[in-house]
């Protein structure tokens, strides 16, 4: 601990966006083995859940994650502060994105999934691949990595559901129309479910080989449970340990809309307790 | 001349009423008091050929810690246990002694075998609540060895390891150590600060633990060699769950037993929502499995408040690999068992509405010797359920394999080892259900023990290789 920093340790925190905070977390082992595409598992009290976040960028010694305070854990997460440590912190898990010179690739992104596109998109970038990036939100104050995603892209469109930046629409209205001109090699989505099952139905009307990103309910991360079981081509596979990039076209993504909703009711239920 | 009364049966286990036990988490089985300890302990008739130790996977010396029992000397009966076992408080809850040491004990010819398990629980329960622990730390002198997995293998591999004087760190992938102990025997069979404080014993002995670390993915064994240490141990466990691969198996509410039993033994669902992981099993479960696991997830699910429970089995009562015990504990709490039936397909929308199953027959023995089931045909029956829970067992994690060059791995993903735990790659060392594929507690123990003295000749002789 050369730097006097301890493992997990939170060294910058920032609100990216109203609810998505952004986090620089002390742990050189996770660090230096990240590769784009890769997720940590973590727990931040004794009583926690463990639940998976995607890691946005990582340097020699710490990882950056994002995320939207949407649950319990999230929440609880959001109110630590520069200083404080992450209770447990797991990973590099999942398999890395497959990376390679496609030719000319299109990196779609969803509200908190632009952030873990990030990686993604830039590592395509490297690899010599030409860049047009599609980044969506509901309304402005929702767009994040904006300035990231350019940096990587040869062309960036932003879409926001209210038309409070960039085009009116979705990002899939976007694509829809890139798709006219028959241009991509390959697609990655990162995002909302329902956002990466609307990509993947775009781009099979021009069989364009698209993958995305899962992100079912996971505990522990590593292949021992189950819980995070897709559908893929009519098989079950273990987004922990198989994924989490699976080629769209193959998902059964109502399998997978259907299994996010599993526990809705015990999530308001621990919410709402003290 | 005096003649010896022989105590044809043992001394009962003290149990949790059933009616009471289905509405708690805490443990059934209660423990013996001292006095009945030491009345089974005068059961035992000190054979001198004493057979119960051919039975030990560890090779505990059965009667010479039954004889301190008996006289009242219960901390020189459990250091005596702890020659051999850095877990008697595990075993003794957990062994399936019937079919090791009580199986040739000479009195279970005639009459009851003696009660070893409850005894090596009794004086180790006996040892820890008197606070009085006998350690002596290791110098760490002989060499560096990692282990990887801290289950019963690894446990007792690094245990052993540091009583001959190395310095042995364990890796764990999850937020806490033990292993299937941990997050898969269930708190009224194993309750976790039992398992805690053995892990504490083997952390007393010098052993370093290291949670939130997985090797093959924050580390590879390849760096563990170049960090120094001098031989690993893989005891990465019987990881993967297996399904049925039938259809509606992906519906909400099918658990593995796996995610079952991880959500609420490791994460404490039963507390929920004090503890923030959920579970749902609704009025009606089905259990799918005739093993220990089933059995465990059968009784969770009614401490969890499911009105029915019902064990789907696709052979018969005789058939069922459950230790017997288990069985009975399962039965007394009103678990229902559905034999020789079949599920073929989960019902539901969404959700799970019912289990459809086909009746079976038993043929001609199979190669496991157990007799095949055979469907009958348009026998088709529905039982109607709102979560169902597979527990027909589990396959090694296959991601040490996939990330270590030179490991031979066999068929069914499992780390070849000889009969001392040597791998194919010099260094590196296995045990437990990572070579094996599921088994016992105790056999995950001796697999280790019999690893740790391979390791010492390896590090200190050269030899293996």
């Amino acid at each position: 601990m050369h730097s006097g920093k301890v493992t997990n340790e939170i060294v910058v925190k920032k609100e990216l966006a109203p609810s998505i905070k952004l986090m620089v977390v002390y742990n050189p082992l996770v660090a230096r083995k990240f590769k784009p595409g890769q997720f940590v598992i973590v727990r931040v009290c004794e009583e926690g859940e463990r639940i998976p976040l995607t890691i946005a960028d990582a340097d020699d010694e710490s990882i950056t994650i994002v995320f939207q305070e949407v649950g319990k854990t999230t929440k609880m997460l959001g109110q630590l502060n520069v200083g404080d440590r992450i209770l447990n912190l797991l990973g590099p898990l999942g398999r890395p994105t497959h990376i390679e010179n496609y030719g000319h690739v299109c990196c779609i992104g969803g509200g908190v999934g632009v952030a873990a596109l990030y990686p993604v998109a830039k590592a395509l970038k490297e690899a010599g691949n030409r860049v047009t990036s599609i980044i969506g939100a509901r309304t402005k104050d929702l767009i994040i990595f904006e300035d990231e995603m350019r940096r990587v892209s040869d062309e960036l469109y932003i879409t926001t559901d209210d038309g409070s930046k960039g085009e009116k629409g979705f990002v899939t209205d976007v694509l829809k129309r890139l798709l006219e001109k028959n241009i991509f090699d390959r697609v990655f989505a990162v995002g909302p479910a329902i956002m990466m099952k609307v990509v993947s139905d775009v781009t099979k009307t021009k069989n364009v080989k698209t993958i995305v990103s899962l992100n079912p309910i996971m505990i522990d991360g590593t292949g021992m449970c189950g819980g995070c079981r897709v559908i893929v081509g009519g098989e079950p596979k273990f987004a922990c340990v198989d994924g989490p990039d699976f080629e769209g076209h193959l998902v059964d993504f109502n399998h997978l809309l259907s299994r996010l909703k599993m526990y809705e009711k015990q999530e308001k239920e621990v919410m709402q307790a003290a | 001349m005096s003649t010896r009364v022989i105590k044809k049966n043992r001394v009962p286990m003290p149990k949790q009423e059933p009616s009471v036990r289905i509405r708690n988490f805490d443990e059934v089985a209660l423990g013996y008091t001292p006095e009945q300890a030491m009345e089974e302990a005068s059961r035992c008739l000190q054979c001198k050929d004493a057979k119960c130790i051919e039975g030990c996977p560890v090779g505990v010396d059965i009667p010479t810690f039954i004889k301190y029992i008996k006289e009242g000397n219960f901390l020189d009966a459990v250091k005596k246990i702890k020659e051999k076992n850095s877990l008697p408080a595990i075993c003794g809850r957990v062994c399936p002694q019937e079919n090791q040491c009580e199986k040739l004990c000479v009195m279970g010819r005639r009459w009851e075998p003696i009660a070893i398990g409850r005894l090596e629980r009794f004086a180790a329960d006996y040892e820890r609540q008197s606070g009085s622990r006998f350690v002596v730390a290791s110098s760490g002198e002989k060499g560096r060895v990692a282990c990887v997995g801290s289950g019963p293998a690894s446990l007792t591999c690094a245990a052993d390891l540091a009583l001959m004087g190395y310095d042995v760190t364990i890796f764990e992938s999850l937020h806490v150590p033990g292993g299937v102990l941990m997050y898969g025997i269930p708190e009224f069979r194993l309750p976790k600060k039992v398992v805690q404080d053995e892990v504490e014993y083997v952390k007393s002995l010098g052993v370093k633990i290291v949670t939130d670390v997985i090797v093959g993915k924050t580390v590879t064994i390849d760096e563990l060699f170049k960090e120094g240490y001098q031989a690993v141990f893989i005891g990465s466990g019987a990881g993967l769950p297996k399904f049925l691969g039938i259809p509606g198996e992906s519906l909400n509410g099918v658990y593995s037993a796996n995610e079952f039993l991880i959500r609420v033994n490791l994460m404490k669902a039963y507390l929920f929502p004090k503890y923030h992981t959920p579970i749902y099993v609704g009025k009606r479960v089905a259990v799918i499995g005739g093993g220990n696991v089933a059995m465990d997830a059968a009784r969770v699910a009614l401490r969890l408040g499911a009105e029915e429970v019902y064990v789907v089995y696709r052979r018969g009562e005789a058939e069922m690999p459950a230790r017997r015990e288990e069985v009975e504990n399962a039965k007394e709490e009103g678990v229902k068992f559905v034999f020789y039936s079949n599920p073929i397909r989960v019902l539901g929308e969404g959700w799970v509405k019912g289990l459809e199953c086909l009746r079976m027959e038993l043929g001609e023995p199979d190669e496991t010797g157990r007799r095949r089931p055979i469907p009958i045909p348009n026998s088709n029956f529905i039982l109607e359920c709102d979560s169902v829970v597979v527990a027909i067992g589990q396959s090694p994690n296959p991601l040490i394999p996939m990330t270590t060059e030179g490991l031979k791995i066999g068929e069914h993903g499992n780390i070849i080892v000889d009969s001392e735990g040597r791998t194919s790659r010099k260094g590196v060392f296995a045990g437990g259900d990572i070579t094996s594929g599921e088994a016992t507690v105790i056999a995950a123990m001796g697999a280790g023990k019999r690893a740790a003295k391979a390791i010492d000749q390896y590090i200190q002789l050269g030899v293996g290789w």
